[in-house]
């Protein structure tokens, strides 16, 4: 096959590139170009948008062998990844920038251009694994390395992606393993550190870098009653389950810490209450996408498992889809789930399909968000 | 097999410039010694310099020898606008355009920046050819503002050729130094400096044959200048640094081939160059020459191809071997949308579409066979995959 290998400049993909040459394929390394300026949005290696990271891309690139490019997706970044991020925020809601961009970018902008152009797959460096079923189907799972475990942003994919999709390293036991391999392999990328933080913001601090974007009203900090406790400098500051920073003077009446339970943005207020009322035990999001075969009869509640967070725990479920929307019924609820949060709804190991969320049931009566829950 | 068609981005190092190169690198001394040793690559220096001045048809002594186009710029560009700016603190305008290389953009950006310069570009018009009626309007009304002109003679992307002797004419009236980009016109056409009237022109060797890293400024004996690098004085005070004397000899030798030749060359890239064009525009009514309508240089051609990016073309290309380029300024390999093109009236999308060909002395007939052969398929392609960033 030939094989287009996403090479961030990081250490999993130059692997990832390394084995699917070793696997046989005619492979190039191709460097996604994501910010306009280069040079002025990130330093170090925390990121994947500096020169410094496609140099090493580069350098990884000629020690495996293969040509190497640089293609420029700054444009639709911006509009597709940054943009959503912004309006999402703004819309009082927590996105997750990376599936995003997997969704927008990489197995979609990216390989369709790889199509168009000759390829017949993207390789990234994503731990995950494709798997065949009896019948055939190709099938997402977990990766082996459960502690670096990447299928929750890939969730996204459909069959169409994975047909055209290849995660060399999602079969490592540990990231160890592929340092590893990647210092013997030569590459200088083998120690390089991990990038945990969003790629476009380059401080890594996401309050400041919303404020400067949305601006910051100050507006009021209230309880589950509209009782006034204080004073926030700016709604897109606080994110749901988010318990420091709130500076209210006056202690809660039980004593126990308060949590931000909703950021409202037409009112510019920030509710605030105990931990038990961040439970949420139903999720739902209307639109939904299967990753690889849907579920047969998926208007009956099967059970499942499901993952709110790309490095949160999974937990127990029944889920269906009931009105056209995905409902996940959770029998253990999960702190601080917010709207615009992706849900990935697990069959075991595999990925079997994944949804925004757009309201969810709380434990606490009367503190659900979104309108009223489809599966209430 | 691979066949290289950019050369205004390098251009293979002549045989017999290597070797030249490669017998002064053995020589030794340094040419400000005082002892026989110094003074014998001194004298080859002097040599490559009197062998320079020749060919751009200039004086000895006004031939700076420098590591390459963009310090000959910055020399140029800066050295002048200090000088004139500190004889006359009302002169802070450099005059230049859109089109212009980041070479010279970037230090009259930096000298806008931070020494309070202005900066007044000449109208484009969409093949590329600045206004020089604008030009003649603009200096009768505020001359007496301007430290310097920077216009280039010839485009490196477009190979749009500027009248130079036009620029001094009217700069001449009020005393305006002028300095050229001959960086991709030197040794592509003629150049005279003595014809020109330019107080100051850039120029780099391994745009004809030389090896990268000499240039050389050529400044008139008339013109001041304040240096920009400052050490033990070397190149009458304007360049500090031991000087290179195998580069400046293979520079000047190199020089000096591309300047017997140049008749016959630009007779024979001008062919080659006719032929591409023919039979590129008839592939698609997608593609077309850039700057149809302008005075361009043989040996670059420019083409612009609606609705695809000039990066899938060229990715495209390599593939089969075939080495080209879009013409736009890379950054970390991305390409951008060319300014150049921009500031021809362009939309970015229009200027993302660039393929440009660039020919040099060792290109044939079937390297223009070769590239025919294998671009219909690839703006194939390149379209289907339509512009990436939308």
């Amino acid at each position: 096959m030939k094989v287009l290998a996403a090479m961030s400049g990081g250490v999993d993909s130059a692997v990832a590139a390394a084995r699917a040459v070793e696997a046989g394929h005619e492979v190039v390394g191709v460097h996604l170009a994501l910010s306009r300026m280069p040079g002025t949005l990130r330093t170090g290696s925390r990121g994947c948008c500096t020169i410094e990271d496609s140099m090493d891309a580069q350098r990884a690139a000629n020690l495996i062998g293969i040509p190497y490019y640089v293609w420029d997706f700054s444009e639709k970044f911006k509009a597709e990844v940054v943009d959503d991020f912004i309006s999402e925020y703004n819309s009082g809601r927590t996105p997750n920038p990376c599936m995003r961009c997997n969704e927008r970018i990489k197995f979609a902008a990216l390989l369709e251009k790889a199509l168009a152009l000759g390829f017949d797959a993207v390789c990234t460096g994503h731990y995950a694994s494709l798997l065949t079923d009896e019948e055939g189907n190709l099938e997402l799972h977990r990766s082996m390395a459960l502690a670096k475990d990447q299928s929750y942003v890939l969730g996204v994919l459909t069959s169409e992606q994975l047909k055209h999709s290849m995660f060399p390293i999602g079969h490592t036991a540990s990231k160890d393993v592929i340092r590893a391999e990647a210092a013997a392999r030569g590459l200088s990328v083998a120690a390089k550190p991990d990038s945990y933080d969003i790629c476009f913001i380059p401080e890594g601090d996401t309050q400041d870098w919303l404020a400067e974007r949305l601006g910051s009203t100050a507006g009021e900090i209230v309880d589950m009653d509209g009782n006034v406790l204080g004073n926030h400098q700016g709604a897109h500051g606080f994110t749901v389950g988010q318990r420091k920073g709130l500076q209210l003077g006056k202690p809660a009446v039980d004593g126990k810490p308060r949590y931000v339970l909703a950021v409202d943005v037409i009112t510019n207020k920030v509710v605030v209450g105990p931990q038990q009322a961040l439970a949420v035990v139903e999720i739902s999001g209307d639109r939904f996408t299967w990753c690889g075969k849907p579920k047969e009869n998926p208007e009956t509640f099967f059970d499942a498992h499901v993952q709110v967070r790309a490095h949160g725990e999974q937990v127990p479920a029944t889920v269906a889809v009931v009105d056209g929307a995905l409902v996940m019924r959770l029998e253990e609820p999960i702190l601080g789930v917010a709207p615009g949060q992706t849900a990935v709804v697990y069959l075991g190991t595999r990925v079997l399909a994944q949804t925004t969320i757009d309201r969810t049931v709380s434990a606490v009566d009367a503190f659900s968000t979104g309108s009223a829950s489809a599966g209430a | 097999m691979s066949v290289y068609l950019d050369n205004a981005a390098t251009t293979p190092v002549r045989a017999e410039v290597l070797t030249e190169y490669t017998k002064y690198l053995q020589l030794l001394g340094n040419p400000s010694s005082v002892h026989t040793s110094g003074q014998l690559v001194r004298q080859a220096l002097e040599e490559a310099r009197e062998s320079l001045a020749k060919t751009i048809d200039c004086d000895r002594s006004e031939v700076l020898f420098t590591s390459g186009g963009t310090e000959s710029t910055n020399l140029a560009i800066k050295g002048i606008y200090w000088q004139r700016s500190a004889e006359n603190s009302k002169r802070n305008v450099i005059i230049t355009a859109g089109t212009e290389h980041h070479g010279v953009i970037d230090p009259i950006e930096w000298l806008e920046a931070q020494q309070s310069a202005e900066i007044v570009l000449v109208p484009v018009n969409f093949d590329g050819e600045i206004d020089l009626d604008w030009l003649a309007e603009y200096l009768t009304a505020d001359h007496e503002r301007v430290a310097l002109i920077s216009l280039m003679w010839a485009n490196n992307e477009t190979g749009v050729i500027t009248d130079i002797n036009k620029v001094t004419a009217l700069a001449k009236k009020y005393l305006i130094p002028v300095h050229t980009d001959a960086v991709a016109a030197f040794g592509h056409m003629p150049t005279s400096f003595k014809d020109s009237g330019l107080q100051a022109m850039s120029i780099s060797a391994h745009k004809i044959g030389g090896p990268v890293g000499v240039g050389a400024l050529i400044v008139s004996r008339s013109t001041k200048l304040v240096s920009i690098i400052h050490g033990g004085g070397q190149e009458r005070g304007m360049r500090s640094g031991t000087m290179n004397a195998p580069a400046a000899k293979a520079f000047a030798l190199a020089a000096e081939i591309c300047i017997q030749n140049l008749h016959s060359e630009i007779q024979r890239t001008q062919l080659l160059s006719d032929r591409l064009v023919a039979e590129v525009s008839a592939i698609t009514e997608n593609i077309s020459l850039t700057a149809a309508k302008a005075n361009r240089l043989a040996n670059i051609t420019h083409f612009t191809l609606a609705g695809a990016s000039g990066e899938s073309l060229l990715f495209l290309l390599d593939q089969k071997g075939i080495f080209v380029s879009t013409g736009s300024a890379c950054q970390a390999g991305v390409n951008r949308p060319s300014h150049v093109l921009i500031a021809m009236g362009r939309t970015e999308d229009q200027a993302k579409g660039c393929l440009r060909i660039t020919f040099g002395h060792d290109n044939t007939e079937a390297d223009v066979e070769c590239v025919i052969q294998e671009l219909p398929a690839a703006i194939e392609s390149a379209l289907s995959a339509g512009l990436s960033s939308q």
